[in-house]
């Protein structure tokens, strides 16, 4: 009846799990009792969990990738802890519990904070800049949201019933195969993974659809906003590297509940095979993450420089380069493996040919700034910090495209400081700035700019203490993922490290408290006009936050920087002749009810409960079903609503106080624009 | 471009279902990547026999071939009754799609036996890689035609209860779109899996 799932579940085999699990169990009684205290359920539920709006479904992404946010990174903390302290000795924490930790972190701030991160800017975004009223499929987008929702419950259970996987974020076999970790750990790793993949797979194919679908009149190709340019080539990616992972993730599933022999020692297995075929997502997966993050960067970069983007034409096709290379490159990651030769400089040399179209770009942003009136906004200090820090990233990882070099460097501390290197100025730092850019557009008010720029400082200075020693220690050759160490050289530089993670933990904590104080004063804050930073790109023209249609009119686009071009033209807040009715997207329980179902499924499955799973996949079918059969899906909301709503943001933006960017001198808006380099 | 872009008025039905339908060319695009995974780790591994039976003992090419008949002879039903709901034709369309959903069940039934009859005989899918990779393959694509069965049965559902309504319509050409895609990569197994395994 429960399958494997026994009292032994319950973490009470150790103080620390227990802590953990009693953390996760307290957090989650805490939400439900404060939902409860304010009487919220009813609002959450019809305004917000059923809501099929993009930019509702945005926020909800962007929170949960905040709350993961956390739960990753004291993972990080307890590592940074443990390595610090554990040089002849076993330190705080047992070995087993080390791995599951590891393992956890790299799955969560991948697939749990990252993915819906960047996933949930883009659905914000993505449609206002494009001047549509939504996404191509909106139901579709609220799957994909409680898909990856309950992925990351899966993560997160496996803290209070199980145990998670102890075979990092890759799950190399052998040592995940059945045989050495019979437990449920791996399992819980797999069936996260392929529930939240298969969320992104169709988050790839809606956003493709809706950029190439549904752009205003006028807006060409090669008008778009760059991050439109870069959230369209990571939905191809999407669409095309995440099946990867789903079939690979199936077939250990395949070996280890029914004994199969895809990758197992024996038998006419081949473990090498996983290692290519999770790299074929894996490589993609990273430009899926970094390439939004550039196109936020070109936003911020236009935006606080007063100019328009330097070299627009070649970042495009940087882009579109680094797209289609980053299929041909996944052997990088196993070059110990031992391929010929021949097949390592192949993969090498490509590798290194992608610094190329990253170089571009990071020149286009450098011209852009060059001559430009900047202002010192913290999302442009998260951009200057990314520029300097993604360099030592980039060159590090041309070291790493070396064959012989690699096989020196894997699986060291260097490989660990590459990425990261990567990784957190390139899409984290990114996501910061988007987060500060857009914050006033998806709620009406602008974040605290002092508490912004103190957490920007911890986190920059926290990257540089926390992963430049784990670079030396990586010459020094010490291994990734020790649980203890028994050379006692390698400590002061972990100490440091370990202060490095104190400094990001200031970083967070400094975050929360943005958020907090921005909240208090969000009547102080409160952005009236919709366009607070004097935007060149369609989503400043919306209202902050944009109506339910976004676009009372759908504006028709002239130029590649659409609204500057309605300022200039001075037509940007000129009401229409007369409203229309607008067609908008009733919302839909059936999103957050299959993502239960699936999150059930996944939770039988990983216990082998079969009646249970077989339960789930055709309550999935049948909601399916159901909702196919169903075709009044959209309701009208009359001209005469949308005019209510539209004067009264005009006479708000009339009555509201100067913007703060005209206040300053060198920033008014006119004698910006005549400065502006086309 | 400014002819496939929304304008300002409100779009029609027929535009949804332009974009329904391209979205799920891309959907198929995603599929055709997991096929291609399998079929590539098919290639790999149809040498790890483990000293267990090979294509050669297990396939049996006439029972192939109708499978093959049958799986060919419902795309073409298929496609007649795609034609039949385009000259409006509720009746026919059904009648063709009931016959479509017939031939598909005799294609999954003769599967499922010839299945059956390898497990019976050792030859399961955890006897070694060549036969996880077999299974896998050749399952993967049956339960996308049994999925594609109660699709059928779901539209002709709707052809009956709601008629040839422009949603239904394009819902019965997106299941055309997905069947007629089996078929292909049914051709795919035929020649990568069922020919080298006999030849």
């Amino acid at each position: 009846m429960l399958g494997r799932l026994t009292v032994d579940a319950l973490p009470l085999y150790s103080a620390i799990a227990m802590g953990g699990a009693l953390i996760t169990i307290g957090g989650a009684v805490a939400v439900a009792a404060a939902i409860t205290w304010l009487k919220a359920w009813r609002y959450l539920w019809t305004e917000w969990l059923t809501s099929v709006d993009h930019k509702r479904i945005g926020i909800m992404y962007v929170t949960l990738a905040l709350i993961m946010l956390l739960r990753g990174f004291i993972d990080a903390l307890m590592m940074r802890a443990q390595q610090a302290i554990a040089v002849k000795s076993d330190g705080y924490l047992p070995p087993e519990h080390f791995d599951q930790i590891f393992s956890s972190h790299g799955t969560i701030m991948i697939f749990f904070m990252a993915m819906p991160f960047m996933t949930g800017l883009i659905n914000i975004v993505v449609p206002q800049q494009i001047g549509a009223r939504d996404v191509a499929f909106p139901y579709l987008n609220s799957v994909s949201l409680w898909l990856t929702a309950s992925g990351a419950a899966l993560v997160m259970v496996s803290l209070v019933i199980g145990k998670f996987s102890t075979a990092g974020w890759t799950g190399y076999p052998p040592y995940s195969g059945v045989e050495y970790n019979p437990y449920v750990g791996v399992d819980y790793w797999i069936w996260a993974v392929l529930i939240s993949g298969i969320g992104s797979t169709l988050t790839g194919i809606n956003f493709i659809v809706t950029i190439l679908k549904k752009r205003a009149p006028g807006m060409t190709l090669m008008r778009m906003p760059l991050f439109t340019w870069t959230a369209l080539c990571t939905s191809v990616l999407m669409a095309f590297a995440f099946p990867a992972i789903t079939v690979v993730a199936v077939l250990l599933q395949l070996d280890r509940a029914f004994g199969m022999h895809f990758f197992t020692s024996g038998a006419g297995g081949n473990m090498m095979n996983y290692a290519n075929l999770l790299w074929i997502w894996g490589h993609p997966e990273v430009y899926i993450l970094i390439l939004p993050a550039f196109g936020i960067y070109s936003s911020v970069v236009t935006t606080f420089s007063g100019k328009r983007l330097f070299g627009y034409t070649s970042l495009v096709y940087a882009t579109g380069a680094i797209a289609i290379l980053s299929f041909t490159v996944w052997l990088h990651h196993f070059f110990t493996m031992g391929s010929s030769a021949n097949v390592n400089a192949f993969f090498g040399i490509a590798t290194m040919i992608i610094a190329v179209p990253t170089g571009v770009k990071l020149f286009d942003w450098l011209f852009t700034m060059y001559r430009g009136r900047i202002r010192f906004h913290t999302s442009m200090m998260y951009t200057l910090a990314f520029i300097v820090t993604f360099v030592v990233g980039g060159v590090t990882g041309v070291l790493l495209a070396l064959p012989p070099v690699d096989y020196l460097m894997h699986n060291s501390t260097f490989l660990v400081a590459h990425f990261h290197n990567m990784l957190i100025p390139g899409a984290l730092f990114g996501y910061f700035a988007g987060l500060n850019l857009w914050f006033p557009k998806a709620f009406g008010f602008r974040l605290d700019e002092r508490w912004g720029k103190r957490s920007f400082w911890c986190w920059m200075i926290g990257f540089y203490l926390a992963f430049m020693p784990l670079y030396l220690l990586g010459f020094m050759g010490m291994p990734r993922r020790m649980e203890h160490y028994d050379t006692p050289e390698w400590q002061p530089y972990l100490i440091v490290a370990a202060a490095g993670a104190v400094f990001i933990l200031f970083g967070l904590i400094f975050m929360i408290v943005q958020l907090v104080i921005s909240v208090m004063r969000r009547a102080e804050y409160r952005d009236w006009t919709g366009d607070p930073w004097d935007g060149l790109t369609l989503e400043w023209f919306t209202a902050s936050p944009p109506a339910p249609y976004n676009f009372a009119v759908i504006p028709e686009v002239r130029s590649r920087d659409a609204f500057l071009d309605m300022k200039e033209r001075g037509i940007a807040y000129r009401p229409p002749a007369r409203y229309e009715d607008i067609a908008i997207p009733k919302n839909s329980a059936f999103g957050a009810v299959t993502g239960g179902f699936a999150f059930v499924f996944g939770f039988a499955m990983v216990w082998h409960m079969w009646w249970l799973a077989m339960l789930g996949v055709a309550l999935i079918a049948l909601t399916l079903v159901f909702r196919s059969s169903d075709d009044d899906t959209e309701y009208l909301l009359p001209a005469s609503e949308v005019e209510k709503i539209e004067s009264r943001r005009l006479q708000e933006m009339a009555r509201a106080p100067r913007p703060e960017a005209a206040q300053d001198a060198s920033v008014i808006p006119g004698a910006a624009l005549q400065g502006r380099a086309s | 471009m400014p002819a496939s872009t929304a304008g300002p008025e409100a779009q029609s039905p027929v535009d949804r279902s332009e974009e329904k339908a391209f979205g799920f060319w891309i959907y198929l695009m995603t599929d055709a990547i997991v096929f291609a995974l399998l079929f590539a780790t098919y290639v790999v591994m149809s040498r790890g026999t483990a000293g267990g039976p090979t294509g050669l003992e297990l396939f049996h090419l006439p029972r192939t071939f109708g499978e093959t008949m049958l799986l060919l002879f419902s795309s073409a039903t298929f496609g007649f009754a795609t034609l039949a709901a385009r000259a409006r034709d509720g009746r026919a369309a059904v009648l063709l799609l009931l016959l479509t959903f017939i031939l598909g069940t005799g294609f999954v039934a003769m599967e499922v036996g010839e299945f059956r009859g390898m497990v019976a005989m050792g030859a399961g899918p955890d006897r070694s890689g060549f036969l996880s990779a077999f299974f896998t393959l050749v399952g993967t694509h049956g339960l996308h035609v049994s999925v594609g069965l109660i699709c059928i049965l779901v539209v002709v559902g709707q052809i009956l209860f709601k008629g040839l309504t422009e949603p239904v319509g394009s819902r019965l050409f997106r299941v055309g779109l997905f069947w007629h895609f089996l078929d292909i990569v049914w051709i795919g197994i035929f020649s990568v899996v069922y020919l080298p395994g006999v030849l």
